[in-house]
Formats: C-alpha cells, sequence, structure tokens
C-alpha cells in the first residue's frame, strides 16, 4: 500500500516520574489498514496510545495526521482529528440507551437546550446500520451483551467522522461468534478508508485480521513487520526477548480422591440444575461462551452469589456455604475474572492485599502481627516472581501480570485446597502466563484441585486433565483430555452438537 | 476518560527522584502540616495573644469535641461511608448523661449509659444500612432527623442544666494545668490510630472501603465491620455528648447542630479520602487542630462571624481542592 499516511507518530518519548515509558518510538498507519500493536504488560503500548488520544502529553517527538503536525491537547481534541479509541473498559452511561450514548456530548437542539430526539435516533439508526448490526436502541445499554455494547462504542466513535480507530484489547470479553462479527466489521471499515490500530494479547488474531504488526518492549520499538512475513514464535521472541517455548506445559498428575461433589445446583435463570464432582490432584476445565453460568458456577460455589437448590459436598461431607467466609473456612478459594474490581483493594498495598483473605493467621486478639504479615510478603514474592519486589508499593502500580500474581498469592497464602480460577491469564503477557500455567501444574501436582475457567481453547485443552463444558446455565458435556478439541468443545458450546446422554435434562 | 487503567509502569526507586519530586513528595505526604505550621505562623505575627499557652490551651480545649467526633468519622469514611448524624448522637447523649447525673446515679454509670447510647445509635446506622442495604447518607441523614428528634422528646424540648459542677471536675477540669477533655482527646486518637493501623478492624476498614466486593470476596464479613464501624462513630459521639455536657455542666437537645460539618472537614482535610480506602488519624489529628486554629485566629483578629463562616467554608473546599491537586 502507498499513499499519504493517515497517521505518523515519529520519535515518541515519554518520561513518568522515575520511569522512561517510551523512548524515541515510531508508528504509522495507512488508510484501510489494520495495524496490530503488540507487547507484553508495561510494554508502553497504552501510553502510546494514550498520547495519540491526549490523554497523556508527548515529552519529544511529533504527531502527523493527513501529514499535518498536530498537538493533540485532549481526548476531545483528538476525536475532531478523526482519532477515536474504544477501551478495553467501556466506556458507555450503563442507564442510558444506545442512541443516547452515540448523541452524547452533541445533541441536536430543536429550540436552545430541548433536544430533538428524532434527530438523535436517526442519526444512531445511521451509524449503527453503517456498521451492519442491529441493537435495540431504547432499552438502556447495561441489559445489552458486552459484544453489542462494544458495537455502540464504535459506532460513536465512528460519529466522530473517525478516520483512526484504535481498539484496546477490543476481543477479550467476547465469545468467538462475536469475535468473528467484530472483525467482518472491522473488515468493513477498512474497506471505507478507516485505519485502525488493534491492541491483542491473542496472536491468533492479528494473523487473521491485521496487515501490518509493530512490537514494543521496554518503551522501545523492537520491530515492525508485515504479518504476511512474520511467524508467530519470531513476535513472540521479539515480546519476551526470548523464546517461550511451551506455552502450555502441561505435568502429569496423579488423579486423588474427591475434592468437591457439586449435586443438583440451581440458580434462577442462570444455572440450571448442575452435578459434577472434581478431584484433588487436577485440573478441571470449564469451557463455554461468555454468558453460559461459568463464572456464576464459581461464584454460586464459592458462596458469592445465593442458590436457590443444590447441595455442594467438599471432600465428600455436605457443606453448607452461604458466604465467602464459609467457602474460604471450607478450603475453598476463588481468584476472580476481574482482578481491578474483585480481586485486588487497588489502593492498599501489596501486603495488605496478600494479607487479606489470612488475617485470622496473621493477627492476634485483632492485632495485626505485622513482622509475620511480612515474612509472608516476602515469602509470596519470592515464589510468584512478582517485580518489582515492594510489599509497600500500592497495587495499582503493578502491571496486569503482577497484580494477577498478587491476587493469586492471596490464596497461596491460605494454603487453600480448592481453587476456583476464572479466566486466570486474561490480559496478561505471555512471560506471566506461563509462569501462572506453571503455578496451576504445581498445584495440581501438590494435590490440590484446580478449576479453571477460560475462555481461550487453547487454554482449556492443553491445561486440563478433564473439561466440562457449559451453555445457557447448563453443563452440556463431560469431555476427557484425549477426546478434548477445539471443534468438540465448540460445538457443544455453541449448541450445535447436543448434549451427552448423562447431561441431558 | 478513566485514569485507572494507565499501564503501570514500572517505577525504578533509585532513578529520578529529582529535588522537584522530592519536595512534591514532602508536599503530598505532609502538606496539611505546613499548612497548618503556616497558618500558626501568621498568627503569631498577626496577634501577640496567639502564641500564648493560655490561648493554645484553649484552641486544644475547643479543638477536643470535634477531634473525638473526627475520629470516628475517619473511620466511617475510610469505609466509604458517611456520617451525618453525629451532631444529633451527640445530643442524645448528652441529655443521657445530663438526666443520670441529675437524679444522683453517679458520674460513672452516666457516663458508662452515655457512651452506651452513643455506641447504640450508631449501630442502628449500622444495621439500617447493611440490613436494608440503603446508602449511608440516606440512612444517617434520617437518623439526624430522628435522634435530632428523641433529643428534643426526652425533656420536652427543655434543655437540662443546674448539674453539680464539682463532680463534672473530673470530667471538665484541668490535669497538670492541661484540660482533662484535651487528655482524653489524646488518648483516644492515640488508640484510634493504634486501631486503624495495627488492627484487622482497622485493615478491614481501610479494605472495605477500597473494594466492597474485593473485601467480601476475600471472606470478610463485610456487613458485620460496617457494624463496627458505625458503633464506633456512635462510642465517639457518645463520648463527645459526655465532654460537652460536662463542660456545660448541661445538656441542651439542641446541642451539636452542624457538628457533622466540622468532623467531615477535620477528616477530609487531614486527607482521608472520600471515596474511601485511604485514611489516617494522624491526619485528622492535623485537620482538627487546623479547623481549631482557624476559628480561633479569626476571633483573635475581631472578624465578625457572618465573615468566620464564609472564610472557614472557603478554606475547606480550598483544602479538598489542593489536596485533589496534589492527588494527579
Amino acid at each position: 500500500m502507498t499513499g499519504p499516511l493517515l497517521l505518523e507518530m515519529r520519535g515518541i518519548t515519554k518520561i513518568f516520574p522515575g520511569v522512561q515509558a517510551l523512548s524515541e518510538v515510531d508508528f504509522d498507519l495507512q488508510p484501510g489498514e489494520v495495524h496490530a500493536l503488540l507487547g507484553e504488560n508495561g510494554a508502553g503500548k497504552s501510553t502510546l496510545m494514550r498520547i495519540l488520544f491526549g490523554v497523556h502529553q508527548k515529552d519529544a517527538g511529533q504527531i502527523l495526521v493527513n501529514g499535518q503536525e498536530v498537538a493533540i491537547r485532549n481526548p476531545h481534541h483528538a476525536q475532531q482529528l478523526g482519532i477515536s479509541m474504544v477501551h478495553q473498559e467501556l466506556n458507555l452511561v450503563a442507564s442510558m440507551n444506545a442512541a443516547q450514548n452515540i448523541a452524547l456530548g452533541r445533541e441536536k437542539y430543536s429550540l436552545p437546550g430541548v433536544i430533538k430526539w428524532s434527530a438523535v435516533y436517526n442519526e444512531a439508526q445511521e451509524h449503527l446500520a453503517r456498521l451492519g448490526v442491529d441493537i435495540n436502541m431504547r432499552v438502556p445499554v447495561r441489559h445489552l451483551s458486552v459484544a453489542q455494547q462494544q458495537m455502540i462504542e464504535i459506532a460513536k466513535a465512528l460519529s466522530w467522522n473517525a478516520k483512526v480507530l484504535v481498539m484496546d484489547e477490543p476481543t477479550s470479553a467476547l465469545t468467538p461468534h462475536e469475535i468473528d462479527q467484530l472483525f467482518q466489521l472491522l473488515n468493513r471499515l477498512t474497506t471505507q478508508g478507516v485505519g485502525v490500530v488493534f491492541i491483542s494479547h491473542r496472536m491468533e488474531e492479528i494473523f487473521s485480521l491485521a496487515h501490518r504488526v509493530t512490537v514494543l518492549r521496554d518503551g522501545r520499538k523492537v520491530a515492525s513487520w508485515p504479518v504476511k512475513e512474520v511467524g508467530m514464535n519470531q513476535l513472540v521472541q521479539a515480546m519476551v526477548g526470548r523464546s517461550v517455548n511451551q506455552l502450555f506445559p502441561k505435568v502429569a498428575t496423579e488423579r486423588g480422591g474427591e475434592a468437591v461433589r457439586v449435586e443438583g445446583l440451581q440458580r434462577h435463570h442462570v444455572l440450571r440444575n448442575i452435578s459434577f464432582t472434581a478431584y484433588q490432584g487436577e485440573i478441571l476445565g470449564i469451557a463455554g461462551l461468555v454468558g453460559s453460568g461459568r463464572t456464576e458456577l464459581a461464584r454460586a460455589i464459592f458462596g458469592a452469589d445465593p442458590i436457590d437448590a443444590g447441595t455442594i459436598y467438599i471432600k465428600g461431607k455436605p457443606a453448607p456455604i452461604r458466604s465467602p467466609q464459609q467457602a474460604i473456612r471450607r478450603g475453598l478459594g476463588f481468584l476472580t475474572e476481574d482482578r481491578k474490581t474483585q480481586g485486588l483493594v487497588l489502593v492498599m498495598t501489596m501486603e495488605s492485599n496478600l494479607a487479606l483473605p489470612v488475617y485470622d493467621l496473621l493477627s492476634r486478639f485483632g492485632v495485626i502481627r505485622r513482622e509475620k504479615r511480612r515474612q509472608l510478603a516476602a515469602e509470596t514474592i519470592e515464589r510468584l516472581k512478582i517485580r518489582p519486589p515492594l510489599p509497600d508499593r500500592q497495587a495499582r502500580y503493578f502491571s496486569g501480570g503482577n497484580q494477577q500474581k498478587v491476587v493469586l498469592g492471596k490464596w497461596l497464602a491460605r494454603e487453600t485446597d480448592i481453587l476456583i480460577f476464572d479466566e486466570p491469564t486474561r490480559g496478561i503477557d505471555v512471560g506471566a502466563k506461563a509462569e501462572v500455567h506453571q503455578l496451576m501444574n504445581d498445584l495440581a501436582r501438590a494435590g490440590k484441585c484446580v478449576i479453571m475457567i477460560s475462555s481461550e481453547l487453547p487454554e482449556i485443552l492443553n491445561m486440563s486433565d478433564r473439561i466440562l463444558v457449559m451453555r445457557e446455565g447448563r453443563l452440556v458435556a463431560e469431555l476427557s483430555r484425549q477426546e478434548a478439541s477445539q471443534e468438540l468443545v465448540m460445538e457443544y458450546a455453541t449448541g450445535v452438537r447436543a448434549p451427552t446422554g448423562e447431561m441431558q435434562p | 476518560m478513566t485514569t485507572e487503567n494507565i499501564e503501570a509502569p514500572v517505577r525504578t526507586e533509585t532513578s529520578g527522584t529529582s529535588t522537584l519530586s522530592w519536595l512534591g513528595q514532602l508536599l503530598a505526604r505532609y502538606g496539611i502540616v505546613l499548612a497548618f505550621l503556616a497558618l500558626c505562623l501568621v498568627l503569631s505575627f498577626l496577634s501577640p495573644y496567639f502564641l500564648t499557652t493560655k490561648n493554645l490551651l484553649n484552641v486544644l480545649l475547643q479543638a477536643s469535641i470535634n477531634l473525638v467526633i473526627a475520629i470516628g468519622m475517619t473511620f466511617v469514611i475510610t469505609s466509604g461511608g458517611i456520617d451525618l448524624s453525629v451532631g444529633s448522637i451527640v445530643a442524645v447523649a448528652g441529655m443521657v448523661m445530663a438526666d443520670v447525673v441529675s437524679r444522683d446515679m453517679g458520674l460513672g454509670l452516666a457516663v458508662f449509659l452515655a457512651l452506651l447510647v452513643g455506641t447504640l445509635c450508631g449501630w442502628l446506622n449500622g444495621m439500617l444500612i447493611t440490613r436494608l442495604r440503603l446508602p449511608p447518607f440516606i440512612v444517617t441523614l434520617g437518623t439526624m432527623s430522628m435522634l435530632r428528634g428523641v433529643a428534643l422528646i426526652y425533656n420536652d424540648g427543655k434543655p437540662l442544666y443546674g448539674l453539680p459542677q464539682k463532680d463534672l471536675k473530673v470530667i471538665s477540669g484541668d490535669l497538670a494545668s492541661i484540660p482533662i477533655p484535651v487528655i482524653i482527646a489524646l488518648v483516644v486518637a492515640l488508640l484510634a490510630h493504634f486501631v486503624l493501623r495495627n488492627t484487622v478492624i482497622g485493615e478491614y476498614t481501610t479494605a472495605i472501603g477500597g473494594n466492597e466486593e474485593t473485601a467480601r470476596l476475600s471472606g470478610i464479613d463485610v456487613r458485620r465491620f460496617k457494624v463496627i464501624i458505625y458503633s464506633i462513630s456512635g462510642l465517639m459521639c457518645g463520648l463527645a455528648g459526655v465532654i460537652l455536657t460536662a463542660r456545660l455542666s448541661a445538656a441542651e437537645p439542641i446541642a451539636g447542630v452542624m457538628y457533622e460539618l466540622d468532623a467531615i472537614a477535620a477528616t477530609v482535610m487531614g486527607g482521608t479520602s472520600l471515596t474511601g480506602g485511604e485514611g489516617t488519624v494522624f491526619g485528622t489529628i492535623i485537620g482538627a487542630l487546623l479547623m481549631g486554629v482557624l476559628r480561633n485566629g479569626l476571633n483573635l483578629l475581631n472578624i465578625q462571624s457572618y465573615y468566620q463562616q464564609l472564610v472557614i467554608g472557603g478554606v475547606i473546599v480550598l483544602a479538598v481542592a489542593v489536596d485533589k491537586l496534589r492527588k494527579r
């Protein structure tokens, strides 16, 4: 492709207090191109995009939009220049509907200050139609799926006449089917001349969608290739600066006695008559589409949500669990899917976060034994290689991978026998991912029961000893490691294949 | 725009500590202390009377009641809540104390009952908030009115006065020429500092305020600890009611009106985050002293009370605005 560049960033440098976040990074984008931006957490991808979007100001370098040098003052200014960004965390007003969200801040008036609703709805309809999506515009967006909300965000971005669309990990909360739809939509946009900057940790997506890929590491541009001329190993190596041979090392373990047995678990509209058993010394994978009830199942077992019916047995004994507190007392641990909103107290120190579920062991008469807590932190940092190894640093300042290690550390400190991991490697980089997998293997080998929920099929297939598949609140299949394949799991998850015999309602 | 999900840069501890950022850190941590010292310095130039022992002890005495309430408020705000009912609890506790004293049932019993009633009022707040799942703002706004009603009904709207001053000297008198209320407030402050920093209650208070869902999923009985936190605030208000009644030798049902303003102001100026998760008792002590010195200074400078209101309100807004700026 040749022609004028939509966007050119030259020699971008950014220094935060005490850190060189970006050093002389070059990045450009052609019309109709999908340019993937790749790098581990902390490599500087988000910082670079925030500078482009006017959230941060660059310390050195130039930004050219359509060949004109610009100084992007703030996100509003960026949007006026035709640059839009769809964040990983969606920025919609949950209580307002699609049309209201798309028009927000630029509503048409009939009289001064009086909103002309017909125009608001007509324009929203136009933008959504341009994307080829059909969304109920009259309901608050919180009732819509994440995928639909994302479509609304994209429509909103395009309503500014965006020529540059930055997508920050847009697929992390989508089902495979929704990802397909998103990719079709992005392809349609590129034919209209829009350039897309695509940030993702998922290699296969980059190969199926992007034209070019640029890799950042430690705030520097390491390499840039046309996607056709590069292989996955090369990319991973560029990202981590070393080769990661085994992304999913699986270690054989011996299955022990019964750890958790669930019988007839029911929760209105969410969980329907679920029964299964998980054993000590195994990794039990739970697959299914987003919204199939996997997280709800985990929360129900952990006592985080009330259940309508059903019994939970721990090591063969009935164990009524009505709160996380009771679950923890019975030896359960729950690594939540969203570490920022459910796993960490971001404003507290790493050490305090690690100690949170263990204070009964770290205190005497309610007084915290600080030296014991410090010792626990030091051990966990050592064991999980948390970086930087600073226990007094607030959790919010750690990178995604290290935050995830802190959440893991909470449950290791508890020496929990049964661990439920909900999307344990979502949004963390390759290196940290391998470490988390290693740890799960170690736990299983030590006789712990690991239940792993994941939307990444390769992860499920490679890590699990057994796989349960969920669909619409039901268990639809149980597959052994040997018989499972991506296709088979997806067929059960999407309902293409009917539930296996004993799983039928 | 969210600023929360900035991809956390790895701060190297060795580099980048220039003089400017060092100064910035000092200001960030001790800004309120510096502001307090600056105010004292200015006042000592403007009024020769300001730095006298008598005046300083007077400032401490005036600040002691607000400090006691603000300590309870620090726990509540750190947990992500708010307690608007503090002034009304002070009045109820004061009425109970005065009533028991006037019936000659002994000062010990009077203090105990006043503290108990204060704690129960806080417990009620906590129960309403956790069992009915209502926002603390609404619950304590309601109990602010309800408990004011109780204080008024107690003696048909009339104050209870003419208490035996001699007996009350145990609370309102001096010890080694330091007013006992000041000593009480400081002891309570030290205790509270310990509780917030070194006990499980304090740690859970911070965790609940920082992220309630995380706290719950970490096995913390959030409802129970919230009830404890509001009970602590109630207990502190009971204590404030005791001190106030002892000093005045009387209890008024309309005592403590607008006390929530001063307590919240002292807490927030002391660096406790209104969104929860961050708070120190040390900061609140400085905040309460700052409020006390400010009122005292305005009096010494003969500024009319109408203007005092204007200045104090302005300083509160300014202090929080500066605090917000430095946290960027």
